[in-house]
C-alpha cells in the first residue's frame, strides 16, 4: 500500500514536540517541566499528557512563583495540578520574601532578578533537576532563534551561546557531567498563530485573563496595568478606571501590560492577534530596556 | 487591508478551518552576507507580514547603529540575531525563522556561507526539505556555489532553487540570468540533483520574492514564495518500509506495557507481524495509541493505524523483551543488521577525528560505542575531489568505514534519513563532534538471526563444567581436548559450540588438576616459542607461552597416543630457558 498521507503542520509540531518530550524521559534522571500558567505552559502540559498517556507525565511541574503573580493565575495552576494529578513543586525566593520585594517600589529589575532570575537559579539548584522543559519559542526574539532544542547549561546553569553542540537531523546530545544541565524547548518551532490555533483546535484550557473583560486598569510606566490585590500604592489604584481588556502574555500583574480589546472567544482572539500590528513580546517591561538584553539575561541563567 | 486581512475581519472561523489544514515546508538558506541571504530572509518576513511594527522600529533604530543599507531598513537586521554577529556583521551560526502564506507553514534555517561555517550549513541542511542556493548575479558561480550544492546533495535535500540574486545590479539582463543557469547545469550534473528551479531575483528591490518582476516579463517562472507554495514535498509511504525506533518503554502499572516512539518511515497496523531487531524476536501489534487523538477526557484512545511522522504508542501481543534503541520493523521486509557501516562523516570538533579512538555514536534513539577503522577518503568540498588522509580536521567531509560494538538494524541514508544517519559524541568532553550519513550497511552480521552474546554462551557451557560429576583419568604427555573457553586474549579461543581446544599435559598435581600447554595445528616456525610435537598422527605445535592449571572437569576427551619422552624433556628444557631471566 502507498499513500501520500500528510499530517498538517500543528500535527507535525505535535508529534515533533511529544518526541523531544520523551527523549527528555527516556534520557535524564530528574527532569522537571517549567510550568508558568500561560498559554505556552498550557501547550506543553498537554503535550506531555499526550505524550505519556494513558499514564501521566513522569516528571515533576516547576513553578517559580514571583509572589505578584496574577491571583487568578495561582488558581489555575492549582486547579489543574489537581484535576491532572501532577506532581507540582513551587518555589519563591525566601531572600526576596525576608526583604519584602515589591515591582513598584524596587523596579522591575530587582524584582526579576531576585524574584525570577536568582528564585529560578535557587530551585533548579534545590531540585538537582538534571533537565529543565521550558516552553520558550524561537519566534519570539531574536536571541532565542539560535538557541538549540536541547540548549547545554554549565554547573552555573550559564548558556554560551558562541559553544553550542551542534544539533542535526531529530537526533538529541543528551549526555552530561555531573552537576550540568540542559534545558529543553520542546515548542521552539512553534509560532504564536500556531500555539493559538492549537488551543482552539484541541480545546485547551488557558487562564480567563487570555479574553477581555471589564477589569480595573490603571497607566503605570507607560503600560496599563490591572489592579490585582491591595498592594498596589493607593496613589495608583485610585485612577483605575473600568475598561474592557486582555493580556497577551501573563506574568507579575505590575509588569504585564494589558490591551483594549473585545475579544472574548478563542477565534476573536486569533483574529486580532492576527490583525494586530505589535508583537507579544512589547507588553513585557523586561526585554525591551536595550538590544541583546535578552541575550544578556540567558548567559546569566535566566531562561 | 489586504485580501487577507479583509478574510480574517469578515469570517476568522473560515480562516482558522482553512489553516487547520496547512502543512509545513522546512527550507535551507545558503549563501554569504553578501549574496544579500539575510536581505532575502527580512523580505520574505516583511512582505508576508511576519514582522511586527515594534519590532520594525526596533530594527530601524538598529539600521542606524549597525546597518549597511544607507537610509533604507536594513532588512538583515530582522534576520541576525546575536549582539555578537551584529558587530561584526556575519551570521555565525545557525537560526530559525517562522513565516506563514496561506498554504504553508515555513521554517528557514538561516546558516552562514563561508567554509569554515561548513558544520553549521551541514546543521541546516539536515532538517531541510528544500534549499535555496543564492547566486551573486555580478559573480555567477563560485567556490562557494560548488561547495554549497555539495551539502545539499550530501545531506540528501531533494529540491534545489537557484536563485540568481541582485539582478537589478545587472540591468535585469536575461543573458547574465541564462548564461549562470547553463554554468550551474554543469555542475548540478556532476553531482547529480535532479530537481532544480532557477529564479532571477532582487531580494533589495522585491523584484520576484513575494511578487512577479516588472523588470523581468522575460521571466516566466512564479516569484520564489508562489513556487514554495506549490512545491509537492510530500513523500510516499510505503507500509512495508515500516521503520519504529523504541524510544520510550511506558509502564506506568502491571496491566499496560507500551513502546513508545514517532515512526520513522512505513506504516502500521493492528495485528501486523513485526520484528524487534537486532534481537530478531517477534511478536503481533496488539493496539496502536496515536498521541495526537488522545484527550484529557479520553486518555486511553487507540487507533487501528498509523504512519510516519506520528508519535505512536505501541503494545505487542507477547511479553517479548523490547527496550530503548530496538527498531520495530514489519516481518516481512527486514532491514539489513550490521556492526559494520560506511558512512559519509562530516567532522565538527576544532579536535581531529581519530582513526581507532572510541565514540559514542547516536543513531536515531539507540546509544552505542563505535569507532572510524578507516578513512577511505576525504572528499574536498569545492572541487570534489578525493585525497587519502590519516585523520580528520573539522568541516572536513569523508567516506569511512565504522564499526560499532553491536550490531544494528541500518538503512541506507538516502532511503531513510532518520535510521540512516547519526551523530558522534566525544566521550570525554561530551560534545558532538560529527554527524554522518549510512551509505551501505556491510553483510557480516546480516541475513542471519543476531547470535546470543558468545560470551553468555560460554558462561553457561562454565556453569555446566563445574556441576559435571566424575573426572576423566588423565596422565602426563597426554593430549587432551579441553572446554577451552571465549576469552579475550591471543589465541587462546577454544574452537566451536564446545570450545574445544587440544592441551598437552605438562605435570599433573593430583586427580583433580594439572599444569598444560595449549596446543595449535597451524605451522609455527618460530623456535623459541613453539615446538613441534607428533602424537597419533598428527602434527601440532606447543605454545610454551601459554602454561596453565586446568581442572579436570574441564577434559572432553583424550587423543590416543602419548607424546614421547624425549619430546617432553625438550619442551621442558625449552620453557625452562624461556622463563629463566637472562
Amino acid at each position: 500500500m502507498i499513500t501520500k498521507e500528510k499530517l498538517t503542520h500543528l500535527r507535525q509540531l505535535e508529534a515533533e514536540s511529544i518526541f523531544i518530550l520523551r527523549e527528555v524521559a527516556a534520557e535524564f534522571s530528574n527532569p522537571v517541566m517549567m510550568y508558568s500558567v500561560g498559554k505556552d505552559s498550557s501547550v506543553m502540559l498537554h503535550l506531555a499528557m499526550k505524550a505519556f498517556a494513558p499514564a501521566v507525565p513522569p516528571f515533576k511541574f516547576l513553578h517559580v512563583d514571583t509572589l505578584w503573580k496574577f491571583h487568578e493565575m495561582i488558581e489555575f495552576r492549582d486547579k489543574r495540578a489537581k484535576d491532572l494529578n501532577l506532581d507540582l513543586v513551587v518555589h519563591s525566593n525566601p531572600e526576596g520574601i525576608e526583604m519584602n520585594i515589591s515591582p513598584f517600589e524596587h523596579g522591575s529589575k530587582v524584582h526579576t532578578d531576585i524574584m525570577k532570575t536568582e528564585a529560578l537559579k535557587q530551585a533548579l539548584t534545590k531540585g538537582g533537576y538534571d533537565a529543565v522543559i521550558g516552553g520558550a519559542r524561537r519566534d519570539e526574539e531574536k536571541s532565542r532563534a539560535k538557541e538549540r532544542i536541547f540548549s547545554f547549561r554549565d554547573k552555573h546553569h550559564r548558556w554560551d551561546p558562541k559553544n553550542q553542540r551542534p544539533e542535526l537531523w531529530n537526533v538529541f546530545n543528551t549526555k552530561i557531567d555531573k552537576g550540568e544541565s540542559v534545558r529543553v524547548f520542546p515548542i521552539s518551532n512553534w509560532t504564536e498563530l500556531d500555539i493559538w490555533q492549537y488551543i482552539y483546535l484541541e480545546n485547551i484550557e488557558i487562564p480567563s485573563l487570555y479574553f477581555a473583560k471589564e477589569r480595573p486598569v490603571v497607566e503605570y510606566e507607560g503600560t496599563k496595568i490591572m489592579v490585582d490585590d491591595e498592594r498596589m500604592p493607593k496613589e495608583l489604584r485610585d485612577k483605575a478606571k473600568m475598561e474592557m481588556v486582555r493580556f497577551r502574555t501573563l506574568g507579575c500583574y505590575p509588569l504585564t501590560g494589558a490591551i483594549n480589546s473585545t475579544a472574548t472567544t478563542l477565534p476573536e482572539i486569533i483574529k486580532e492577534m492576527l490583525l494586530s500590528t505589535s508583537s507579544e513580546r512589547e507588553g513585557r517591561v523586561i526585554d525591551k530596556d536595550q538590544i541583546g538584553s535578552m541575550e544578556k539575561k540567558k548567559m546569566e541563567g535566566y531562561f | 487591508m489586504s485580501e487577507k486581512n479583509r478574510k480574517i475581519a469578515s469570517d476568522i472561523e473560515s480562516y482558522l478551518k482553512e489553516h487547520e489544514n496547512k502543512d509545513m515546508l522546512r527550507f535551507l538558506t545558503c549563501g554569504s552576507v553578501d549574496d544579500g541571504k539575510s536581505t532575502l530572509i527580512g523580505r520574505m518576513l516583511y512582505d508576508s507580514k511576519m514582522v511586527f511594527d515594534d519590532q520594525l522600529s526596533a530594527v530601524e533604530a538598529e539600521s542606524e547603529k549597525y546597518g549597511t543599507t544607507g537610509d533604507k531598513i536594513d532588512f538583515a537586521l530582522l534576520v541576525d540575531g546575536l549582539q555578537s554577529e551584529r558587530e561584526q556583521g556575519i551570521t555565525i551560526d545557525v537560526a530559525y525563522r517562522f513565516f506563514t502564506t496561506e498554504k504553508r507553514k515555513y521554517i528557514i534555517a538561516d546558516t552562514p556561507g563561508h567554509e569554515q561555517y561548513t558544520r553549521n550549513m551541514v546543521t541546516g541542511a539536515s532538517t531541510a526539505d528544500v534549499a535555496i542556493i543564492l547566486i551573486d548575479a555580478r559573480k555567477g558561480i563560485l567556490t562557494q556555489t560548488r561547495r554549497h550544492s555539495f551539502i545539499v546533495n550530501l545531506l540528501g535535500i531533494e529540491h534545489v532553487i537557484i536563485a540568481i540574486n541582485k539582478m537589478d545590479l545587472v540591468n535585469y539582463s536575461q543573458e547574465t540570468f541564462e548564461k549562470i543557469k547553463a554554468d550551474y547545469e554543469t555542475l548540478a550534473d556532476e553531482l547529480g540533483i535532479k530537481n532544480k528551479y532557477y529564479m532571477p531575483l532582487s531580494a533589495l528591490e522585491g523584484d520576484n520574492v513575494v511578487d512577479g518582476s516588472k523588470n523581468m516579463p522575460w521571466f516566466e517562472g512564479k516569484p520564489l514564495l508562489e513556487l514554495l507554495d506549490s512545491m509537492d514535498i510530500t513523500k510516499e509511504i510505503r507500509e512495508e518500509n515500516f521503520r519504529f525506533p523504541v524510544q520510550y518503554v511506558n509502564r506506568p502499572n502491571l496491566d499496560f506495557r507500551g513502546f513508545c516512539g514517532t515512526i520513522a518511515s512505513g506504516s502500521v497496523k493492528v495485528g501486523d507481524e513485526i520484528t524487534v531487531l537486532p534481537s530478531g524476536k517477534t511478536t503481533k501489534v496488539k493496539s496502536i495509541i496515536n498521541a495526537g487523538d488522545i484527550t484529557e477526557a479520553k486518555r486511553d484512545k487507540t487507533t487501528n493505524e498509523a504512519y510516519a511522522p506520528m508519535a505512536i504508542t505501541l503494545t505487542t501481543e507477547d511479553e517479548v523483551d523490547i527496550s530503548r534503541g530496538d527498531m520495530i520493523v514489519h516481518t516481512k521486509a527486514m532491514p539489513r543488521v550490521s556492526n559494520a557501516l560506511k558512512v559519509m562523516l562530516v567532522w565538527m570538533d576544532e579536535k581531529p577525528m581519530e582513526v581507532g579512538r572510541v565514540y559514542d555514536i547516536k543513531r536515531a534513539t539507540t546509544l552505542l560505542n563505535g569507532t572510524i577503522e578507516h578513512i577511505n577518503y576525504k572528499v574536498d568540498v569545492n572541487t570534489y575531489k578525493r585525497e587519502q588522509v590519516e585523520k580528520l580536521g573539522l568541516n572536513d567531509i569523508a567516506s569511512c568505514k565504522m564499526v560499532l560494538t553491536r550490531p544494528i538494524a541500518a538503512d541506507h541514508y538516502t532511503d531513510d534519513k532518520q535510521t540512516g544517519s547519526f551523530i558522534v559524541i566525544d566521550r570525554i568532553t561530551n560534545n558532538t563532534v560529527g554527524a554522518g550519513m549510512i551509505v551501505d550497511v556491510a553483510k557480516r552480521e546480516s541475513d542471519k538471526q543476531p547470535q546470543e552474546n558468545i560470551f553468555d554462551i560460554w558462561n553457561k557451557k562454565k556453569q555446566s563444567l563445574e556441576n559435571k560429576k566424575g573426572l576423566k583419568h588423565f596422565n602426563e604427555r597426554e593430549v587432551v581436548f579441553i572446554n577451552m573457553g571465549k576469552n579475550i586474549g591471543y589465541e587462546q579461543d577454544g574452537k566451536g559450540e564446545e570450545f574445544l581446544r587440544p592441551v598437552l599435559i605438562y605435570k599433573k598435581f593430583n586427580k583433580e588438576q594439572f599444569l598444560g600447554f595449549a596446543l595449535t595445528s597451524k605451522k609455527k616456525d618460530n623456535q623459541k616459542f613453539y615446538i613441534e610435537v607428533h602424537h597419533g598422527g598428527k602434527t601440532s605445535y606447543v605454545i610454551l607461552s601459554q602454561l596453565r592449571t586446568y581442572s579436570a572437569k574441564r577434559i572432553k576427551y583424550k587423543t590416543e597416543k602419548k607424546i614421547t619422552t624425549k619430546k617432553m624433556r625438550e619442551v621442558h628444557d625449552k620453557f625452562v630457558s624461556l622463563i629463566t631471566p637472562q
